[in-house]
């Protein structure tokens, strides 16, 4: 990268980082054919960023849905329609929370973590090395996180939203006595498949797991070759997928809904 | 070398190979012949650009002038396509092993076959566990390079990069941190593999000693050229101000020892021409 060049303005850094990242995006594009042949590693990296997330996304989607539904019953008990909470909260979660929590977390758990591994294959020359065995890293090591990052992000984002939902339900049916037929046939009477489903738990999920994966590649592939370089990379992934994420949502549910 | 050689027996030709690494001229108009079928070895002081050099031979970095052909293609003009495919016939030995470290020893030395032939599992197995017992590491098969010692992983980063009996092996200083029991092992195999296949090897070390054994032909490079050449024997003694201070190891000669670098009293802080 050429940031260091002859400006040191944040806003010019930046705006050359942006750039340089959609090129490696292309990049990373132009790539993801010769990386069919690695579907091996991409699995592996399915499991990694996939599976290994699971416990922290569950743990975190129930307690989002339990304290929602806390809050939502004592405002809603105010208008006598605590029989609603449930799906206001399912509601809440499929089309807010559950993308952009479920990113979040994934930054924080999976971005970092690729950021990290990269940016430590680079500096130990294994990156080199594959180059130098006529092995693509762009195809071996970047795509398939990439892609893996792409197909894990919706479904862990399914699996946040349920966790939710059922954390709601515990709070609201178990806990504090509404109806359990009212809070299901409520639920299903208003959520929206089209609206809510597709566009707010797939789609969102799509891009922010694209957004989240490509930032946490780029960073890595790019970290000065040092550990202090690691370092930085690492907390640049977290800290520019944040804030991706949460301007790319306010786009998002501009545009789509 | 010699004029009369037809441009065949030359693996790697450089010529007029000039770059500038951070304003610093690492090479200079530098013109360089390594034969085909031959073990040649690339001497000089650290910090020279021996590494370098190979990078430039195996596509890694680009000089800012000169050709650099391997095996008739110009390296610094070949598509990414026709750079991989180069790529493919040379095993290249890393100054810090460069193990893979999600992949155990096995599937380190395995990872070139797997990735370019399509070949049954037991014939993997073969071929690797038959490399691994070469550089006596045969045992170590299942362990992870963070548990290896410096020296074995540059055993098996040897193992590694001659698994596919490449047309040329490019070694950056092999024989760093290895015994001397496996050092004679190292010797024999790189001696071995250009003997039997013919395999090219073109080595950078520092130990006169043990290049003498393996190495037909030495070039000496210092300040951005080659500054001297001959046979491994006779090298030592052929009486240039070089070849005198490099291999008898003096401070003072045309090499310096010391990066460039400012005045030194100047540095320390030294009033100038005081006493
Ligand atoms: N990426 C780089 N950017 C700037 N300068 C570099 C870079 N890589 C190497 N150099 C410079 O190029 C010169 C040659 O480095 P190189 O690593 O090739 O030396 P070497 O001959 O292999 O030394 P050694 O025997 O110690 O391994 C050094 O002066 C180094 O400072
Ligand atoms: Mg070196």
């Amino acid at each position: 990268m050429n940031a260091r060049m002859a400006n040191d303005n944040v806003v010019t850094q930046a705006l050359g980082q942006i750039g340089s990242c959609g090129l490696f995006l292309l990049q990373i594009l132009a790539a993801i054919p010769r990386s069919l042949r690695y579907g091996r590693e991409t699995v592996r990296q399915l499991w990694f960023v996939g599976a290994m997330s699971l416990t922290i996304i569950m743990t975190c989607g129930l307690f989002v849905g339990m304290v929602l539904e806390l809050q939502l019953y004592h405002v809603l008990s105010m208008f006598g329609s605590t029989s609603m909470s449930g799906t206001v909260v399912a509601i809440a979660t499929y089309r807010e929370l559950g993308p952009v929590v479920t990113a979040l977390l994934f930054a924080g758990r999976a971005g970092t973590a690729i950021t990290a591994e990269i940016g430590l294959m680079r500096a130990t020359d294994q990156i080199a090395a594959m180059e130098l065995m006529a092995v693509d890293p762009l195809a071996y090591v970047a795509a398939p996180r990439f892609l893996a990052g792409l197909v894990a992000m919706p479904l862990l984002c399914c699996v946040f939203c349920a966790l939710a939902v059922f954390g709601g339900h515990l709070v609201g049916v178990s806990w504090l006595g509404i109806d359990n037929g009212t809070f299901w046939s409520n639920m299903t009477a208003t959520v929206d498949v089209w609206q809510d489903i597709i566009s707010g738990v797939i789609w969102k999920s799509l891009a922010f797991g694209a957004v989240v994966a490509l930032i946490a590649v780029f960073q890595g592939y790019t970290a000065p070759p040092t550990s202090e370089g690691v370092a930085y990379a690492t907390t640049r992934t977290v800290v520019a997928s944040s804030i991706a994420i949460l301007a790319l949502d306010f786009v998002l549910t501009a545009f789509l809904m | 070398m010699n004029a009369a050689a037809s441009p065949d027996d030359m693996l790697i030709r450089i010529r007029g190979l000039t770059t500038v690494l951070s304003g610093k001229k690492v090479f200079d108009a530098l013109d360089m012949d390594i034969p085909r079928g031959k073990v040649t070895a690339i001497m000089g002081p650290s910090g020279t650009g021996k590494t370098t050099l190979l990078k430039h031979i195996t596509g890694q970095m680009r000089g800012d002038a000169g050709q650099i052909t391997v095996d008739g293609r110009n390296v610094p003009e070949l598509s990414r396509e026709a750079l991989y495919e180069l790529r493919e016939k040379i095993g290249y030995l890393f100054q810090n092993s460069a193990l893979l470290t999600d992949y155990d020893v096995f599937e380190n030395v395995a990872f070139p076959l797997r990735q370019h032939t399509k070949l049954p599992e037991v014939l993997i197995r073969n071929l690797v566990l038959t490399k691994l017992q070469a550089v006596g590491l045969r045992g170590a098969a299942q362990l992870m390079p963070s548990e290896l010692s410096g020296g074995m992983a540059r055993r098996v980063a040897l193992a590694r990069a001659i698994v596919f009996d490449p047309m040329l092996i490019l070694y950056d200083e092999p024989f760093v941190g290895i015994d001397p029991i496996a050092l004679n092992q190292v010797l024999k195999l790189i001696r071995t593999l250009n003997e039997t296949l013919g395999i090219t090897s073109v080595l950078v070390a520092h130990e006169l000693d043990a290049i003498k054994h393996v190495a037909d032909h030495i070039f000496l490079i210092a300040n951005g050229k080659v500054v001297a050449q001959g046979d491994p024997k006779t090298i030592a003694d052929d009486g240039s101000p070089w070849t005198r201070q490099f291999f008898g190891g003096e401070a003072d000669g045309p090499v310096p020892f010391q990066y460039p670098a400012g005045d030194y009293a100047e540095a320390l802080g030294f009033p100038r021409g005081g006493a």
